[in-house]
């Protein structure tokens, strides 16, 4: 196997030197395994259920179809580096105390496809959470603690008392 | 390092003249998808994600043409101004995938794989788009019809990147249709596009066949039996419809069966034909 | 005296998990996640084929490839070549015959997935093909010759129950087709395996829903005395029955034993089609005899079940789908034929609902048909023959649990019907979604109903009982179990019932793991019964004497105690005294086995007291249908479940969500495709889960009547939801459509071919 490449990568403002690796290997997989960032997670392996969303220069994409190698010039960011201080996001916050998570294999990448959703659009009808999040798979909750999770954050931000 | 990042499609195709076997990746939606699933081992890359050239777009007024850039991702087709220009067009960039895999994929990666199931490839070839191609020994433009020659092949040659796609900007309604089993994030069963294009009904089809067919016998049926194409009566769709059914050449898969899919297509091509009017 | 109390998440609220923010941050460490220095990868090297015998194995090749620790087949297995649930009859890794696409037939250790998956090639494997027996119907008889040692029949069971000479005036009569369905955990199955420096023994980290039946089988083939094998649960990316069985545990463990390094797995999503039991498909055949007002006299039965190639959990499988032949339903007299069959098609085994989703499928379709043939609607025909309390089941056993099968369909009845679809409803609101296939006026709305009853824990016998241990120090309680939490919750609830006992605040789970005893699986609807009763009955043997010690010190007899918010009361004095103060600087501890009441074996007309308890729910459906694509929207389910008492609502609220979720893709969507043995869709493009634009609006009742047989008054609740909402499903399409569909899930060509 020809484990031959170096290469550094910036995730969450932090540049990571990564050596020794396999072409093929996906980000997912070098963040997780190469870089001790396993907040992403996989489980699907191409890009049906969303679990390892991360943002590639701003867009919301699957990291497990991005080649890691091929993410050298770019600005990563993950779950981890949602909030560096350790306290929750009002978007984390809204998924525990709405009964968002479950198993919560696919919370880290709904939380960053919420929060994507809700940086580009403050106010989405309910039609537009559902395709927002259509590309997380969510096995447990059947969704409606999740969508009532991104309401809750919503009403929140418009400083509606809920 | 094997994988290259060249930032011009010029150092493109130098690169690609340079590393004739460098397997080409854009948003990864496919390539990646080989490689997990150890179908696929690519020795090296050439990456086209950095090419800002190739994430342009441009309309022509004066041939009444939009240009659109191989390396655009699908989330800045299927709303905005592209939309409102193409919008069959823009109505298949939103069936793809998911709001991630339309944030990464592009029509340059639907047109280098050219599965039948592409779904924006039955707007290209309803509007019969033209693909350009560049190499270090020109560029090259192809109709999209010559372009797909089968399943998972086109006629691209090794040393070419494809650059962008040109389509009409037919000012005439147009719509896209796409038949999956779930409500999102799926795979075409059956795809279909129907255009006017200065003032004559075309109609093409995906998932039925080993290409887009265009389904020219519905065609040319519309065309003669349909005075006013804003006025489309349901027996004319109707009979539109399984005219072009009978076009397809659809196969039992895991999918879906062909029975199903050119029952679907009928379906499709009836409704479309009649959508927006 | 009483200051303001800070509120306590005791029974009844809805507590928040415990590892809701670890969750959502991503530190929360899924086994996938885990990590050990020196660690290698491991993989699996599975079966092309079907059915075929294997004429060789040549493993030379893999162990030249460099980062090639370790090659392992069915040669290294130290003990016990076989393992499984009920009879051991699945190979660790296949020997001489593989029985089905995707059997284990070799692993491999290396420094890297991408070695492995290489090392995997390198590996020879010459097979010689052998017909494949795909055809359940084929496995009953002597049709086939036996592809197993113990035959292709794995169990069969006859029902027959009252006066069978009856004849109803009204007979309906339907055949019914249930496709395989995965319960696609999101989380992949996943180990890792940590040798001791002695080479005798193993750590083993592992996703699983039990952890000492996993420990049980794994000593058995690794010739360890269950000791030396020391099972932790780490995080669990969800179940729903698939972690049941030993997937990967045997051959992590093996590996690492035999390199002396840590060895991690974990499946990809194909392989995990591959790595688990799958919902039994199933073929069903009932025969409804009513009075001609409509009231069941008897039903007549008969139940295939594909179990594929190993026997997994089918044996029992069957017993739930014949004992719920009648479903919530009376019945005086029943005929019932079950079998569950051995092929080579993929294993099946548990899956939520467990033999019951098939046999509801069937009888819901047969009351709607009872219904038209009585002339009443599907509501009234239901309330007609709706069982109670004290009512006979076709087994003989009496219905003791409540059940309030009238009360949940007028409940559900009475919850409003969702508005018209707008004439300029919105694309996404169509089936066809963003594919824009329809346009409203193309599309017709239907209603439809399910009722259902499911057995709640293990039944014919098996104690499976549940263990735990409760400490109090210093106002703080620890509690230690072996119940999986694989999402469901468990591990918000027992704080919660501590905190209820004992009046503490602060109450935390210990580690998960096999350093006490048996807590069973996590499956059946069973752990807030069986663990919670276990916690219970811990955190009460602490209080007595928490009491015995502060009446000691106070002299007064314990007797008088009681536990008020979070104070020692003195009943009939006045004493008080916080339970912080009262445990400080002592340490109780205590541990509490919770068996559930003794059931019976059926006997061969299928007559016992097989269960245990039963639980109960009704789902109405509207769905919206283009009658000329076949494309489905399901746009609400009204539920009211029988649910015991409510321990917490915020939980009980998202079992209910999402069991509907999986009984829609049953519904509609999720199947396991396989011709002639190979499976054609082991992927999430492929196979179809449902997405957040196909989730319907959900309308929840919970019916709350305390159950007196269960420690906490409160019933499973994690399998009714997902039973009775795939008929309800469908036949609101055929209500939608007007035609009669036998089979879920319903494909486009079902409806509109």
């Amino acid at each position: 196997m020809s484990s031959n490449e170096f290469y550094t990568l910036k995730v969450n403002g932090t540049e990571h030197q990564v050596s020794d690796a396999w072409i093929g290997e996906s980000l997912l997989y070098v963040l997780r395994e190469r870089l001790g960032l396993p907040g992403s997670k996989g489980a699907c392996e191409q890009g049906e259920c969303g679990s390892c969303t991360v943002y590639v220069d701003g867009a919301a994409v699957c990291s497990c179809l991005v080649m890691a190698a091929s993410a050298v010039e770019s600005e990563i960011a993950t779950v981890e580096g949602l909030n560096a201080d350790g306290t929750l996001t009002d978007v984390q916050e809204a998924f525990v105390t709405e009964g968002a998570v479950q198993c919560g294999f696919c919370t880290p990448g709904l939380v960053m496809a919420v929060h994507h959703l809700l940086d580009e659009n403050d106010s989405p009808s309910e039609l537009e959470v559902k395709e927002a999040l259509s590309g997380n798979i969510c096995r447990c909750t059947g969704y409606g603690r999740i969508f009532a999770a991104v309401d809750k954050v919503v009403a929140v931000r418009k400083g509606v008392r809920s | 390092m094997s994988v290259l990042i060249p930032h011009s499609i010029a150092e493109a195709s130098e690169l690609l003249a340079q590393n004739p076997t460098a397997t080409m990746l854009n948003g990864g939606t496919d390539l990646m998808v080989e490689v997990n699933f150890n179908h696929r081992r690519p020795e090296s890359v050439l990456l086209l994600r950095n090419i800002p050239e190739l994430k342009n777009w441009s309309t022509d007024t004066s041939n009444g043409t939009i240009t659109i850039g191989a390396g655009l991702p699908y989330s800045f087709i299927e709303k905005g101004e592209i939309a409102l220009n193409v919008p069959a067009l823009a109505q298949a960039a939103r069936t793809v995938g998911s709001p991630q895999i339309r944030a990464a994929g592009t029509i340059g990666g639907n047109l280098g794989t050219c599965s039948p199931a592409g779904d924006t490839l039955p707007v290209l070839a309803a509007l019969e788009a033209v693909v350009h191609l560049q190499s270090v020994e020109g560029t090259r433009s192809v109709p999209f019809a010559e372009f797909m020659v089968g399943p998972k092949r086109n006629s691209r040659k090794t040393n070419e990147v494809i650059t962008a796609v040109t389509l009409p900007i037919t000012g005439q309604r147009q719509g896209y249709s796409k038949v999956g089993v779930r409500n999102a994030m799926v795979i075409s069963v059956a795809s279909a596009c129907f255009a006017l294009v200065e003032g004559k009904p075309r109609f093409a089809m995906g998932s039925v066949g080993p290409t887009i067919l265009r389904a020219t016998e519905a065609e040319a049926f519309l065309n003669s039996a349909a005075p006013d194409f804003n006025n489309i009566s349901e027996d004319v769709a109707r009979e539109f419809g399984r005219i072009a059914a009978s076009e397809a050449k659809p196969i039992d898969d895991h999918r879906s069966t062909a029975a199903y899919r050119s029952h679907a297509i009928g379906v499709l091509a009836a409704r479309l034909a009649q959508r927006g009017i | 005296m009483s200051a303001v109390k800070t509120k306590r998440d005791t029974l009844g609220t809805s507590s928040l998990r415990p590892d809701g923010a670890a969750k959502v941050k991503g530190d929360f460490a899924f086994t996938s996640d885990l990590h050990a220095e020196n660690m290698l990868w491991g993989a699996t090297l599975r079966s092309p084929h079907p059915h075929a015998r294997i004429i060789s194995i040549d493993t030379s090749a893999a162990w030249k490839i460099a980062g090639v620790e370790c090659v392992v087949t069915a040669e290294d297995v130290p003990g016990q070549l076989t393992y499984g649930l009920i009879s051991s009859d699945q190979p660790v890794f296949a020997k001489d015959v593989v029985r089905y696409m995707g059997e284990p037939v070799a692993a491999v250790a290396a420094d890297h997935p991408e070695t492995c998956r290489r090392a995997l090639a390198a590996i020879k494997v010459e097979y010689e093909v052998l017909p494949v027996l795909f055809d359940p119907e084929l496995a009953i008889g002597d049709a086939f010759q036996p592809i197993h040692p113990d035959g292709n029949l794995v169990r069969q069971q006859r029902i027959v129950h009252g006066d069978t000479s009856v004849d109803g005036e009204i007979i309906v009569e339907g055949h019914y087709v249930i496709g395989m369905q995965d319960q696609a955990f999101l989380g992949t199955e996943s180990a890792m395996a940590i040798p001791d420096p002695d080479g005798q023994g193993v750590e083993v980290f592992v996703a699983t829903q039990w952890l000492h039946e996993d420990q049980k089988q794994m000593a058995a083939c690794l010739n360890l005395p269950p000791e030396k094998i020391r099972l932790v649960l780490g995080g669990v990316g969800g179940a729903f029955g698939a972690r049941e069985d030993i997937s990967l545990q045997v051959h992590t463990a093996l590996l690492a034993l035999r390199t002396s390094r840590p060895v991690k797995m974990q499946y990809g999503r194909e392989e995990s089609f591959f790595g688990h039991v799958h919902r039994h498909p199933a073929t069903v055949w009932m025969r409804h005899h009513a009075t001609k007002e409509g009231k069941i006299v008897k039903i007549e039965a008969r139940f295939v079940f594909d179990g594929g190639a190993y026997a997994s959990t089918s044996a029992a499988v069957l017993i739930n789908g014949v004992t719920h032949t009648q479903g919530p339903y009376k019945c005086p007299a029943a005929v019932v034929d079950g079998y569950a069959v051995r092929t080579n098609n993929p294993p099946c085994g548990a899956m939520r609902g467990f033999g019951v989703v098939q046999a509801c499928f069937a009888h819901e379709g047969q009351m709607d048909k009872l219904a038209v043939a009585a002339g009443l609607d599907p509501i009234s025909i239901r309330l007609l023959n709706a069982m109670e309390t004290g009512d006979t089941l076709i087994t003989g056993q009496p219905v003791e649990s409540v059940a309030p099968v009238a009360r949940l369909i007028r409940e559900t009845n009475e919850i409003p019907l969702p508005p018209d679809l707008a004439l300029d409803a919105n694309e996404l609101d169509l089936p066809g979604g963003s594919g824009i296939t329809a346009e409203r006026k193309h599309i017709k709305r239907g209603i439809g109903w399910g009722v259902s009853i499911k057995n709640i824990m293990y039944s014919e016998g098996f104690d499976d009982y549940s263990t735990a241990k409760c400490t109090l120090a210093d106002g703080k309680v620890t509690l230690k179990f072996a119940t999986s939490e694989v999402g469901q919750g468990f591990v918000t609830l027992a704080p919660q019932i501590a905190r209820s006992v004992l009046g503490v605040t602060d109450a935390v789970c210990d580690t998960i793991d096999t350093q006490i005893g048996s807590a069973g699986s996590t499956s059946a609807s069973r752990q807030t019964w069986m663990s919670g009763g276990a916690v219970d009955g811990a955190c009460r043997l602490v209080r007595e004497r928490l009491f015995e010690h502060i009446g000691a010190l106070h002299n007064i007899e314990p007797i008088r105690f009681a536990i008020e918010d979070d104070e020692i009361v003195d009943t009939v004095g006045t004493f008080r005294m916080s339970v912080v103060e009262a445990s400080q600087g002592i340490s109780i501890s205590e541990t509490f086995e919770h068996h559930h009441r003794a059931t019976e074996e059926l006997d061969e007309n299928g007559q016992g007291n097989c269960h245990v308890a039963f639980a109960f729910v009704a789902h109405r459906a509207v769905v919206d249908v283009d009658p000329d694509l076949g494309l489905v929207k399901v746009v609400q389910i009204a539920t009211a479940q029988d649910v015991g008492q409510v321990l917490n609502p915020l939980s009980l609220l998202g079992q209910v969500e999402g069991g509907i979720a999986q009984g829609l893709g049953l519904a509609v969507m999720e199947e396991i495709i396989v011709q002639e043995g190979r499976v054609r869709n082991p992927s999430f493009t492929d196979y179809l889960l449902p997405t957040a634009l196909d989730a319907p609006v959900v309308v929840a009742r919970m019916v709350e009547e305390y159950e007196p047989q269960a420690p906490l008054g409160a019933k499973g609740v994690g399998e009714p939801p997902c039973i009775s909402v795939t008929p309800a499903i469908v036949a609101a399409i055929r209500d939608a459509i007007g035609k009669d569909i036998p089979r879920c899930p319903v494909r486009p060509q079902d409806i509109c071919l």
